[in-house]
Formats: structure tokens, sequence, C-alpha cells
């Protein structure tokens, strides 16, 4: 039975538990100032410079970005904030600011980004080469051909599975240029050419599981070589130098963002990271990156400094 | 102009035709649409009975129900991927990269939600229901359709958060069904890759048509909560 009136005593606990709820929130109140007391110092502990990378997946997965930035970070105390994504994503954070520098592999985007203003200039950075992988037994018979837009119409022909980036990525861009030199359109509703609009591992992976052909990066078929089951490179040879097709090259170009469109870009930092990763030693840790793991490089420096000095 | 509009101009300058965008909102209605319907003809039932029953574990049975209510779908994703994939314990069935991947995995994530929501809204119910139903003489099954009747407002919500939830994701049905162009593309994972390409008002437009399916399906159901006449007799 609950009482209906409430004697003295229960006044002196009901008070006493007032004072103690007032007490753990005082001590609450303090505990939560002191954090963000903290919190707020260490924010503001390092001015430090960000320099935001917007780049193609390829350089990232292959880990060359990771092999070579704490290099730049630690000489220019600059923090370098890597996003990885697609060349259509990346040029698309270029044109809206929210990247500071680029690279990228589509020669036509680049020099639109270029011309319409967005960027201040296109630097040759470095390239390697595409290949073209699929099912080991081969259903189209396009092993050793030497031209990948003959290989790819033989493809087509054979109606065989072809897996396409199909994501405005540069590699996507050079699979629609070999297709054009084919001279053929290829239909995503006709069943045998697949457009998935997935990153170059993903489509490695679908690919694998399709049986599919599909046009790669050679370095990201080395890197995911082990996981893919029965897919190996059919056109482009075991390395850069056996493949025969320069429509095959695929160059990589370095791109700061134009800080008078986007005065909110760090200027100074931008071009300091594009002058250091055209720097002859910088191109020659890229042109040394991944030897010891593959037995040949997933990159070839091609800037200025490096073309004078090797020429 | 409307999001519509937008929609089929920014598609044909793609060189696309509205009939692809036309596509895609069709499957993924036909995919999250069968999904949603094995989840909840299995599901309510189930959390029905789970809510009316009591045995020993029950609480750790529905500990693990509402863990599954936050399943990653990326991760149900992977395992259907391991799973389905040729060098898979199903991998014979050939589903890998099709519609019926996506819908496999979109049952495992709707049909914990569908449970666990079914559940609560039942036990929630006034213990005494129960007993007048037992002493008006309904026997089990009855008792669960009238307790079913009664709780349809939680049901309801079950069935539309099950929805919401797998027609939204983009985990699953990127890993499970591929994202292939005219096949498996589902607004989801159209979105992601729009927003790959750059296309970000593309891609947002996308986002508000998927919302808008979200929305009918909602009054859908809504309306279907005031047609139905699911009290015992």
């Amino acid at each position: 039975m609950r009482r209906l009136f409430l004697t003295r005593a229960d006044g002196v606990v009901m008070m006493y538990r007032h004072n103690a709820m007032k007490k753990i929130l005082r001590s609450f109140m303090q505990i939560t100032f002191t954090l963000c007391a903290l919190l707020l110092a260490a924010c503001q502990a390092q001015p430090e410079q960000v320099l935001r990378l917007a780049t193609t997946t390829s350089t990232y997965d292959s880990g060359l970005l990771q092999a070579i930035l704490p290099d730049f970070e630690t000489e220019y105390g600059v923090r370098v904030d890597v996003i990885a994504v697609g060349t259509g994503q990346a040029i698309a954070m270029g044109e809206r600011g929210d990247a500071d520098v680029l690279m990228v592999h589509d020669r036509v985007k680049e020099e639109a980004f270029v011309d319409e203003g967005h960027g201040l200039a296109r630097y040759p950075l470095m390239y390697n080469d595409f290949v073209i992988v699929g099912p080991a037994d081969d259903p189209a018979g396009i092993r050793g051909m030497g031209l990948a837009s003959e290989a790819m119409a033989r493809i087509a022909s054979a109606r065989a599975t072809f897996a396409s980036r199909g994501d405005d990525s540069g590699t996507h861009a050079r699979e629609m240029t070999l297709w054009l030199a084919s001279g053929i359109q290829p239909d995503p509703s006709s069943g045998w050419y697949l457009s998935i609009g997935q990153g170059m591992g993903e489509t490695l992976q679908f690919a694998s599981e399709r049986r599919a052909y599909t046009l790669s990066d050679r370095g990201t078929y080395l890197a995911m070589q082990e996981n893919l089951i029965d897919l190996v490179v059919l056109v482009g040879g075991e390395s850069l130098a056996h493949n025969a097709d320069q429509n095959l090259i695929n160059p990589y170009s370095v791109i700061p963002v134009n800080p008078a469109r986007h005065p909110q870009t760090p200027k100074e930092v931008s071009m300091q990271f594009v002058e250091w990763i055209l720097l002859l030693d910088t191109q020659e840790q890229i042109s040394t990156f991944g030897v010891d793991q593959y037995g040949q490089p997933l990159f070839y420096p091609d800037s200025d400094h490096w073309r004078s000095a090797h020429p | 102009m409307s999001i519509w509009d937008t929609l089929i101009e920014t598609l044909n300058q793609g060189a696309s035709t509205g009939s692809e965008l036309l596509h895609i909102i069709l499957l993924t209605l036909r995919v999250s649409g069968l999904a949603l319907l094995i989840s909840a003809v299995v599901g309510i039932p189930a959390g029905a009975w789970l809510g009316v029953s009591r045995f020993p574990g029950r609480r750790v049975v529905v500990a693990a129900i509402y863990t599954g209510m936050g399943l990653p779908p990326v991760v149900v994703g992977l395992a259907v991927y391991m799973i389905l994939s040729r060098s898979g314990p199903l991998g014979d069935l050939g589903w890998l990269f099709t519609p019926a991947a996506m819908v496999t995995a979109q049952v495992l994530l709707a049909m914990p939600l569908i449970i666990g929501l079914t559940n609560a809204a039942i036990e929630s119910l006034d213990p005494d229901l129960r007993l007048q139903l037992r002493s008006m003489g309904a026997n089990r099954l009855q008792e669960i359709g009238a307790m079913l009747g009664e709780a349809r407002d939680g049901v309801i919500a079950a069935v539309a958060a099950g929805f919401g939830g797998i027609v939204s994701e983009v985990g699953a049905a990127m890993l499970a069904g591929g994202n292939i162009e005219a096949q498996t593309r589902v607004l989801s994972t159209a979105i992601v890759l729009e927003t790959r390409r750059g296309n970000f008002a593309l891609a947002l437009a996308l986002g508000g048509v998927l919302l808008s399916l979200t929305f009918a399906m909602s009054i859908l159901l809504i309306r279907l909560r005031h047609r139905a006449v699911w009290t015992w007799k």
C-alpha cells in the first residue's frame, strides 16, 4: 500500500536525493566540459596543412601512393588525404573545388578540364599499360593477338562474355576507344556484353567468376592475380616491353586545381606536391615500385625531368 | 522541370534511353518486392509465434534476431557472394550476379527485421487479451491470428521497415548482383555508379526516385492497414 501523506523523514530523503542528483549532474557536466576542451586543444595543437589528392583507384590499390607519399609528408610537413575514385568522379571533384590535385588517366577529359579553366596545367607523370585478360581456355581464341581492337572484334563475333567497367573511368574510356577502332558498338542488352559500373578490382573478380574477358590495367591485375581463378593475360604479353599495341599504353598525369577558380585550394602546397612528384628522385622511386614483388615495375616514370635524364 | 524530365534528359545525354531508367525501377521493385514478400510470408508468422511462445532460451533467440536486424548489408552480400561463387558450395546453381542472388541477400536482410518487429508488436499487447481469447476457446492458430490483427500497426511498421531497408541498401545488391546494366542494376547501385561517374545531379535525382518508391510503398501499406479484416471471427 502506498502511503498518502509524506512524513518529515521522507522530505529529508528527497532533499538528500535531490542534492545527490545535482552533484552527479555537476560532475557529469565538468567531465563533458573538460573532454570538449581537450578535444578542441587537440584539434588546434597542430595547424597542419592538408592537401587533398583525388586519384584513380589503380594508383592507390597498387600501393604506390602509400609507398611514396610519406616522404613528401615528412619533408614538407603536409598531410596528404588521398581520395581514390574513378577518373570521372575525380574530375568532377576537381570541378567543384573539392580536390586540390588530380592524378588521373583520361587524356580527353584531362585536356577539357584544363581548357575549361578548372586545372592549371596537365603534367605527364608516369605510364603503364592495359592488357586484355580472360579465361585460360580462351573461348574466343584471342591469345597472342597483337592488336587489342582486333581481339575485341573477335570476342564480339564469338559473342564471348565481356565485362566492361562501364563507369566513365580512364579504363572504361580506353575500352570505348578500342571498341570504336574495332568498328563494333557493343550493346549492354545483347547478353554477352556486361557493363557492371564497378571498380577495376571488382571487375576482375567479376570476370573471374563469370569466365569473362575484360580490359584491365596491368598493375591492378598483377596486384590481384593470386585471388583470381583461371584469369590470364591474353593480349598484351608478359610485361609492358612485350605489349605490341601502342593503343594499350596508359599515361597518367597530375593536374593542380586552378586556385583562381577555387580560391580555397592551398596553392603553394599543391604546386610543391606537383613539383615533388615530378622530381627525378621521386620518379626513380616510382620506377622501382613493385619490382621486388611482381618482377616488373607497375608504373614507368614519364616526367620531363625523367625524360631529360633518360633520353 | 520535374525530376523525371531531368532524369530522362540526363540519361539521354548519356546515350541511354528512358527505357533504361524504367528497367532499373522495375527491377528494383521486382527484386525488393519479391524479397519482401518472402520475408513477410515467413517472417510475420515466425515473429508472431515467437511473440506468444515461452520456452527456455527464448531471450537468446530474441537477442540473436535483434542482432540480425543490424546485419551490415555488405557482410550479407559477401556471404551470399562466397556461397554462390563458382568456388563456393552452391556455385552450381549459377545464381551469382543474377536477380536471384539479390533476392537471397535481401531476404536475409529483411527477415530478421520483420521477425523482430512483429515479435515486439505481439509482446506489447495487453496480456489479458490472450487469456480472454483462450477463455473463448481459441486454438493456438486462432489465437496468433487474432493477436496479429490486434498488433497490425506494428506488423505494418515491420513490413515497411523491411522494405525501406532492402530497397535502399547497396552493399549486398552490388556484391551479389554485380550491377550489370540492363540485368541486375537497381536504383541503389545506379546511384553509386552515377556518383562514381561524377554525375552528382543525376545520382541525387535517382535518390529522389528511390525515396518516392519507398513513400508509395508506405502509402500502400497504410491503406492496407485500414482495409485489412484480420480479426479472428
